[in-house]
Formats: structure tokens, C-alpha cells, sequence
């Protein structure tokens, strides 16, 4: 099995690219690293475009290491990836739509991102201003006798972000779910593009909601990266219990809504008063309910107070006293049982092939979190377990969250106790450049990619962040395949994938 | 789960006292309804919540107003799954260019008297997104809005205060606002 830093290696090495190291590759060794990842000796852990450049960001699990390709395509062609390997066709798409780079080869070329409502073409590449011909989606076909189709969204019922599901169903059973997305577009890399840092990491900040803390810190540690930066000790401490705060506050909301959807309101409230005690003292402990805008590139913006601390204690307190019953009675309902257990199972082939991140792959016999693969401090001198199940179904991605709800809940404990004292930011100065930088970090939903480029002045010239749902989103259509239709919203809450952090 | 419900009742209630309604919400709704409106809708509100591009922040929270600490159904206030049967829309987010459309077309299925609820910093003008390719801008380029309520994401309580304001203005008698 090759090891990444050989194709690295082989190519034109890129100077201060960090942590990992980026090549700028011939396309024989592009392809060579495109059958890699068909051979599942490496993972695709991203693919975006610059003018007239594709990346592709590869993880070698075996090796621990990370690595990023570059092809220089100035007619904006290039071999597609997807062709080869799916999870990469939505990505490759996106990248159509926003800089006009073409998959040579690619099997689905339609528009991803781009409605037709913009009023440009490639606005980040060469733009070409069009008259708006929004032309109809063309959702692909499904044949058989008595077949009909059942369009939902992009509103939905709920209190749920903008999404379009096209069901095709023979009677209840769902024969083809195909998601069409890019609602909720809002051009943030374009808005980084040409903005200082501080102004980018707000926008990090905002590209999804419930993970604003993961966002912010995969960002701040791009730039640390980039520039070199060392954070003091206590902001790497505090940015690691922020990160198990938000985990925590999800975890809780997500089992409960997950209950709520098979109609078991019951586990649904109990949880509600949960999350809410988590969010209220992350209020406490740092002055937002959400933690927003408290990781900054270079520390973290709020200093914990004594009682902060006691807030959380007592948090931790309370869940360890409420939380074992509600586990018992999820466990013992079998009502509730009867909808979770066996309804929207992912294959354990399917997950590894797309890299499932968070709960969705480790529900499905996927043994990867970024926080142990890479050791990221403080977790290198943090002890904890990776839950891994390989039923892939319903009740698997709720059990995988018990159990990283009682691992988060240790993970806070350990973190309190062991918080060093000291600054919690260092203010940082650029010399030269450009630098480029990139992250990982774990995510409540899965690993997030953060890759960067600031330039001579401090400018942010491109940024791009990878949302764990790009390659969840298309697992849900297959997970859904085969169950009834009145069972999808317990599907799709089971893997509660993000919409505005894949539409960015 | 028997044993759950028992507990439940030997507890104290979780939810809280309810917050002041929002003066200046108040206010703002005062110009907004006419008296025909405010009789008709009594004290219920059905919302039904557009999130036109959000980054969900919002969205996390509205969900929060039906925890047992906000208890929102007790002030009569309800979510709604379809606009048909909703009083008020309440929409998030920059509007995005790709949810013009369908945030226009929600609004035309919704039955007047109806009122426009804008929620969070971004539904006000576009906040940081504001100037983007992609972004309209504030939910006011695309539908009248009545009441916005700021924040990124504002708390539950704030919104809580935002909506019992709506229900007063909409309660109160034509052009008195209440004390």
C-alpha cells in the first residue's frame, strides 16, 4: 500500500502549507491518487476549486497522515474524480457551479448549488453574468409499475432548514430518495475571499448553527497553522470544553428529537429540559448559550470565571443524575424500540466508502474520530473511548450518542480538573507569505476540513470548509431505500445532517 | 416509563414566570395591526417558521421555546406545519437568492390576517452576509415585515418577549398600547 507522503513527494512540493504538507501533481498522479481512493487505501476528506486550480485533500488512516493534491487545469477541465469514486460527485459539482471547473468524465454534470437565482455564472471564478433561464431540475428517473412521486420541500413542516426531497414510492415503500439542496447557499467562501481574519472567522462561525464551536475552532486552527501561531494552554483547554459543551448540548437534543419523531414525546421533553441546562451554562461559564464567537484565532475570547466552573460542575451533576433513566427508558419502551431498531440501516461498505463521519459511520462500523486519529491537544492527554456499533440503523447512531454523551460528560470532568492557568490569547503579527493552513476537528456530526490561504497583508485569499454532511447526505438516500415513507423523519434525525454547513 | 410519570408529578414545574412583553416590540406592532386584526385573532397566535437561509442558529432556539422552561403553547401560542394555518410567519435567515421563491410563495398561501415576524441579526438587513452574490438580504426585500427581533441567535426569552408583545398589540384595543 502506497504511503501518502510518497505521491507528496512526487510532485512539486507547495512551501508553508501546514500542518500537512500540499503537492502540485502531474494528472497521471492525480489519477494514481483517485484509484487510491477507489482501492480504499485512503479517504477523500475534501475536493474544492480556485481559479483554474482542483484540490483534494486525501487521509491516510494508517499512517495518520493527511495530505493535499493539486491539479492545475487552466482550461478549467479536469479527470473527474467521481467517475471513479461517488462520494466525490457533489463536491465536484459544487465546484462547477462556483468556479466553472469541469469533471472531464463526471456521470452527473447537472448544476448543485447553482438554482439559476443568482443572476451570475461561476461567481468565484471567471464570472459571466447570465439572464436568469432557471431551467427544471431533472430528478433522476425511477420505473416500475404504480410508482408515484412525493415532493417535499424546501419548506418543511418543522422548525427545519431548507431542503427539497424528491420520494419516489411504490405504495409506503420508498423506492428512490434523492435530496436536492443548495438552499441555503450564501456564498460565504465568497464572502471570505478578500476579508481579514477576524472578519472570516465570524463568518466560520456562522456556517452552521449547532456547530459554531467546532467551526470556529477548525478556522482558528487553520490560521494557527498557517501563521505558526502557538495558543497559551488554557485556550487550547477551554476550546476543548467548549467543543464537548456544544457535543453534549447536540447529543441530548438530537435522542430526544430522534424519540420525538417515532412519537415519543416523552424522552423528547426530558432531553429538551437537558439541553437546555447545558445551554444555560455554557451561558454562564461564556456569555453565549451557543458559545459564538468565543474561539478566535489565536485563544479563546472568554476567560472562565469561578462560576463558570461551578455552573458546569453542576451541569455535569445533573446529567449524570437524569441521564442513566432516560437511557433505561429509551432501552425498555418497546414501542419506541420497534421504530429505531432495523428502520434506515447504512451498510458498513457504504459508510467506509464515503468516510462517514461522527455517529453516522460509527453506527455502521466506521472506528474514526479525529479527535483520537489525530490527537489534536488537549486530547492526546485525554482519555477517552471511540463507541463503535455495526448495525447501522436507527437505534445504533441513538446508542452510539449515549455513549458519546457519557464520554463527553467524563471528557468535562477530566478537562476542569486538569485546566492549567495562564492567558487564554496571544495576539499574532504576519511576516511574508503567503502562508496556507489546514484542520480537522471533530464535530458533533463529524470531522470538519478547514483549509486556508492568507495572504502578504493578512488577507484571507481563500478559505474552504468541508462540512461532515457532504458525505452523509447521500448515505441517507440509501439508507431510506426499502423503508416506508412515514419512517423518514426518523431516518433523516437520525442523521441530522446539516443544511447550511453543506450549502455554505 | 410509569415510573417516569410518577416522578413527574411529585416535581416542581421547570417552566418559568413569563417575561415582560417587549416594549419596543410592542410598539413596533402597534403601527403594524389595525383594530379588525386584533379582534379576529383573540389570544392565540399559529406561527409557522420560515427558515429562508439561516445557519439554523435561529432555529435552535425557536425549538428551545418549547422546552418545559419556556413552555410557548401556554400563552397560545403553536407552531404550525402549513402556512394555511398561520397567523404569523416567523422567518430566519439572510434571505438567500435560491429561497426568494419559496419564502414569496409560503407567504401568498398564508391566509390575512397575517403578520411577518423577522428573527436574528442576518433577517434584519442581511448582517454578515449582506452584500453576497447569493444573498437578497433582509426578509424586508421580499415580504412586509411587522416585528423583527435581533440577536445571533437571540434567546428563547427574547424571542418569548418578541411574540407575547405581538399577542398584546394584537389583544390591545385600536391604538392603545397597553401598560
Amino acid at each position: 500500500m502506497p504511503a501518502l507522503i510518497d505521491l507528496i513527494l512526487a510532485g512539486e512540493r507547495v512551501d508553508n502549507h501546514f500542518p500537512w504538507a500540499r503537492a502540485v501533481v502531474a494528472p497521471k498522479m492525480w489519477s494514481f491518487a483517485v484509484e487510491q481512493l477507489v482501492e480504499g487505501h485512503w479517504g477523500l476528506l475534501g475536493l474544492w476549486g480556485e481559479p483554474g486550480v482542483v484540490h483534494m485533500a486525501l487521509l491516510d488512516e494508517s499512517a495518520r497522515d493527511i495530505g493535499v493534491v493539486s491539479l492545475v487545469c487552466p482550461d478549467g477541465r479536469y479527470p473527474s474524480v467521481g467517475r471513479r469514486h461517488p462520494p466525490a460527485l457533489r463536491l465536484e459539482r459544487a465546484a462547477a457551479d462556483l468556479f466553472g471547473l469541469l469533471p472531464q468524465g463526471a456521470p452527473d454534470t447537472r448544476r448543485w448549488l447553482d438554482h439559476g437565482q443568482w443572476g451570475v455564472s461561476y461567481p468565484l471564478g471567471t464570472q459571466r453574468t447570465f439572464s436568469p433561464t432557471a431551467s427544471p431540475y431533472h430528478f433522476l428517473p425511477a420505473e416500475g409499475a404504480s410508482l408515484h412521486q412525493i415532493p417535499v420541500g424546501p419548506v418543511h413542516a418543522g422548525i427545519i432548514e431548507p431542503g427539497h426531497f424528491r420520494f419516489t414510492a411504490s405504495g409506503e415503500t420508498v423506492v428512490r430518495l434523492e435530496e436536492r439542496l443548495g438552499y441555503a447557499h450564501k456564498g460565504i467562501e465568497g464572502l471570505m475571499a478578500g476579508s481579514d481574519i477576524d472578519s472570516a472567522a465570524k463568518l466560520a462561525g456562522r456556517i452552521s448553527g449547532d456547530s459554531t464551536v467546532a467551526y470556529s475552532l477548525a478556522f482558528a486552527r487553520a490560521v494557527e497553522a498557517a501563521l505558526g501561531v502557538e495558543v497559551p494552554p488554557r485556550a487550547v483547554w477551554l476550546r476543548a470544553l467548549m467543543a464537548e459543551l456544544e457535543r453534549l448540548a447536540n447529543h441530548v437534543g438530537d435522542i430526544g428529537a430522534i424519540c420525538n419523531d417515532a412519537s415519543f414525546s416523552l424522552m423528547h421533553a426530558h432531553c429538551g429540559v437537558l439541553r437546555e441546562r447545558v445551554l444555560r451554562a455554557s451561558d454562564a461559564a461564556f456569555g453565549h448559550r451557543l458559545m459564538r464567537d468565543r474561539i478566535v484565532p489565536g485563544g479563546v475570547a472568554s476567560f472562565l470565571s469561578d462560576e463558570g466552573t461551578t455552573a458546569i460542575w453542576s451541569l455535569i451533576a445533573q446529567i449524570r443524575q437524569r441521564f442513566p433513566a432516560l437511557v433505561e427508558l429509551y432501552d425498555n419502551t418497546a414501542s419506541l424500540q420497534d421504530r429505531t431498531v432495523a428502520t434506515g440501516r447504512l451498510r458498513v461498505e457504504l459508510a467506509r466508502q464515503y468516510r462517514a463521519g461522527g455517529y453516522v459511520g460509527r453506527a455502521s462500523g466506521r472506528d474514526f474520530d479525529a479527535r483520537r486519529g489525530l490527537a489534536y491537544p488537549p486530547y492526546g492527554e485525554l482519555t477517552f473511548d471511540v463507541p463503535l456499533l455495526q448495525e447501522g440503523d436507527v437505534n445504533a447512531r441513538v446508542w452510539v450518542r449515549i455513549h458519546e454523551v457519557e464520554q463527553s460528560l467524563s471528557l468535562i470532568e477530566q478537562i476542569l480538573r486538569q485546566l492549567p492557568d495562564g492567558p487564554i490569547r496571544i495576539d499574532f503579527a504576519q511576516t511574508g507569505g503567503p502562508y496556507e493552513g489546514m484542520a480537522l476537528v471533530e464535530g458533533f456530526r463529524g470531522d470538519i476540513l478547514a483549509w486556508l490561504r492568507i495572504g502578504k497583508s493578512g488577507i484571507v485569499e481563500r478559505c474552504h470548509l468541508r462540512d461532515p454532511s457532504w458525505f452523509q447526505w447521500p448515505l441517507l438516500e440509501a439508507a431510506i431505500e426499502g423503508n416506508i415513507v412515514a419512517d423518514f423523519p426518523l431516518c433523516n434525525k437520525s442523521f441530522n445532517c446539516s443544511y447550511s454547513g453543506h450549502d455554505l | 416509563m410509569r415510573k417516569h410519570l410518577f416522578e413527574g408529578l411529585a416535581r416542581t414545574p421547570l417552566t418559568e414566570r413569563p417575561p415582560e412583553a417587549s416594549r419596543t416590540a410592542i410598539e413596533e406592532l402597534a403601527r403594524a395591526l389595525d383594530g379588525a386584526a386584533r379582534k379576529r385573532l383573540g389570544r392565540s397566535l399559529s406561527i409557522r417558521a420560515v427558515d429562508a437561509g439561516s445557519c439554523n442558529g435561529c432555529e435552535l432556539e425557536m425549538h428551545a421555546l418549547s422546552n418545559a422552561f419556556y413552555d410557548v403553547e401556554r400563552f397560545g401560542i403553536r407552531f404550525v406545519a402549513s402556512p394555511r394555518h398561520a397567523d404569523v410567519l416567523l422567518v430566519t435567515g439572510p434571505v438567500t437568492k435560491n429561497m426568494r421563491e419559496a419564502l414569496k410563495r409560503t407567504y401568498d398561501a398564508t391566509p390575512a390576517p397575517k403578520w411577518v415576524v423577522a428573527i436574528g441579526d442576518c433577517a434584519k438587513d442581511g448582517g454578515c452576509f449582506a452584500g453576497s452574490y447569493a444573498v437578497v438580504g433582509g426578509v424586508s426585500e421580499v415580504l412586509p415585515v411587522d416585528l423583527h427581533i435581533p440577536g445571533c441567535p437571540p434567546p428563547p426569552i427574547e424571542i418569548l418577549k418578541g411574540l407575547l408583545g405581538l399577542l398584546e398589540g394584537v389583544n390591545s384595543k385600536a391604538g392603545v398600547l397597553p401598560d
